[in-house]
């Protein structure tokens, strides 16, 4: 088994992995009425609206809740930090946290977006904010 | 069509189960077939007499292959509810509205599986991730443990728990397991030692003695109308609320997009519909079967389901309320970490037991049951 189960990219999402490659985060916008979609979805709950386009994310938000993942079946794989990131924009996003012990990671904590490879496969994670590790 | 239109229009009249192992060494519709005759015989019924049959989208036992083996000659009605045990309920809702409305007269309700010898559901799954899991998959969040545990650490940031105020709830579950001569756990209590002892599988929130078992077994439930209830061998467990609550932007296994996750929503929900339809109160249940797939939701659903406020779970447990004895004894089977996992489905056999007086550890003069798994549940009442 590996390390990380890759992304499966179907119609819905494609364009979110395609970004993350050139290492941006798109947000799903309704293009009628403007509501962000995460995770996306093919209609606006708001306004029904089909079309949609994106807006990349300013890459800043806080932590709302973490775990530390050890891989079940390696136990001598690195384990991760999972975190639920609150986007300034609204919208929640799972992402792993990076450049930080676990025993550092606090509630509510600032952080910013930034980029990983993991197993061959482009990642967004979340680090310290920088007005915040310093 | 009114909320309050099930209120006691059916009875739950047979309860069937398999023994619950680690390797049953028999294939799942064996299991079926089993615990669904055991079923149809303790409500005084033979095959012929159902005609209608829910299960799990999840089970593996073909509803036609069930009718071969034990012999039902006609079936006019069958359902499944969707995703795993948050549903348990729903099965009961589909019966309940079947025999209401005339399209069946007796619904079998059955749930078998080889959780442990066959597909273990603890593990990642290593087949290509379902549509939608690309948000959560390649981040880590490839177990039930750590997809829920996720949101189970903002709840404890919120209150300020620690993973021993978990560990009370799986002493209590533990010490109701050793005295149920059917659970797994039977005879093999555990002390909050124990429980600090045992090795962390999400840190900081759930150690292995958090986590529901992984379980071989069956369970059937048949369902008929409240009117047949005189003539049941058995007293009939009266439905007198049973409901499904789902919101927007909710996710069975992924539930992170309600505002504050230190809440259950989809659980207030539920408590509003299940009180609404009964014209009960908190006040009134006497037991509670409460689905845990892992402990800390026991403390999110005793808050959402309005037995203490939010947040004081932690005390009412630790004050022993949800004892043998205490004033609301729950999961006195010993609940999915001390009994089995079907699935939730041998919380309700359970619930049927209390109300019939016949429960391992039966609580005296249980009036209402109510059993409760997230987004689905039912209170039972004496006839």
């Amino acid at each position: 088994m590996p390390r990380l189960i890759p992304p499966a990219p179907g119609p819905d999402d494609q364009y979110f992995w395609d970004g993350v490659r050139e290492h941006k985060l798109l947000l799903q916008r309704c293009s009628d009425c403007g509501l962000l979609r995460q995770p996306p979805s093919p209609m606006c709950q708001g306004c029904h609206s089909l079309s949609w386009d994106t807006q990349p994310a300013s890459g800043r938000g806080t932590v709302h809740c973490w775990i530390v993942s050890h891989h079940p079946t390696e136990p001598d794989a690195v384990p991760r930090i999972v975190a639920l990131i609150d986007l300034e924009e609204g919208v929640r996003f799972v992402a792993n946290l990076s450049g930080i012990e676990a025993e550092r990671v606090r509630n509510e904590m600032s952080v910013e977006l930034c980029f990983a490879e993991i197993d061959g496969v482009t990642l967004p994670q979340f680090a310290p904010a920088r007005e915040e590790s310093s | 069509m009114s909320a309050s239109s099930l209120k006691d229009q059916a009875v739950i009249a047979g309860i069937g189960q398999t023994e619950f192992s680690k390797e049953s060494g028999r294939s799942e519709l064996q299991l079926a077939a089993e615990a669904s005759l055991a079923a149809i015989r303790d409500a005084g019924l033979t095959p012929a007499d159902i005609d209608g049959m829910v299960t799990f989208t999840l089970d593996s036992t073909d509803e036609l292959l069930l009718m071969t083996c034990l012999g039902i000659p006609e079936l006019r009605y069958w359902s499944r509810t969707p995703h795993g045990g948050n549903g348990a309920h729903t099965t009961v809702q589909h019966a309940a509205m079947a025999v209401n409305s005339g399209c069946a007269k007796a619904v079998l309700i059955y749930r078998a599986f080889n959780e442990r010898s066959g597909r273990r559901f603890g593990q990642p799954n290593a087949q290509a991730p379902p549509l939608g899991w690309n948000w959560y998959m390649p981040f880590g969040l490839d177990t039930p443990a750590k997809i829920y545990a996720l949101a189970f650490q903002r709840y404890m940031h919120v209150y300020g728990l620690s993973n021993e105020d978990f560990g009370r709830y799986s002493v209590v579950a533990r010490r109701h397991a050793a005295t149920n001569p059917g659970a797994w756990f039977y005879q093999r209590p555990i002390t909050l030692e124990d429980h600090q002892a045992s090795r962390w599988i999400v840190e900081p929130i759930l150690r292995l003695l958090d986590c529901c078992q992984e379980s071989d077994g069956g369970v059937a439930l048949v369902v008929t109308p409240a009117e047949r209830a005189p003539d049941l061998p058995h007293p009939a467990a009266r439905i007198a609320a049973v409901a499904d609550a789902q919101l927007v932007n909710g996710s069975v296994l992924f539930n992170y997009y309600h505002g504050d996750l230190a809440e259950f929503h989809e659980t207030r929900f539920l408590a509003r519909q299940m009180y609404e339809m009964s014209g009960l109160g908190p006040d009134d249940i006497d037991v509670a079967m409460i689905y845990e797939n892992f402990s800390p939701v026991v403390f999110l659903q005793l808050e959402a389901l309005g037995f203490c406020g939010p947040g004081e779970a932690r005390d009412f447990i630790a004050d022993g309320n949800i004892d043998l004895g205490g004033r609301l004894p729950v999961n006195t089977n010993g609940g999915l970490l001390g009994e089995a996992y079907i699935h939730g489905m041998n919380n309700i056999t359970e619930a049927v037991r209390q109300i019939r007086g016949t429960a391992a550890n039966q609580v005296d003069g249980a009036e209402h049951v109510m059993c409760a798994g997230g987004r689905s549940g039912l209170i039972l009442g004496k006839p």
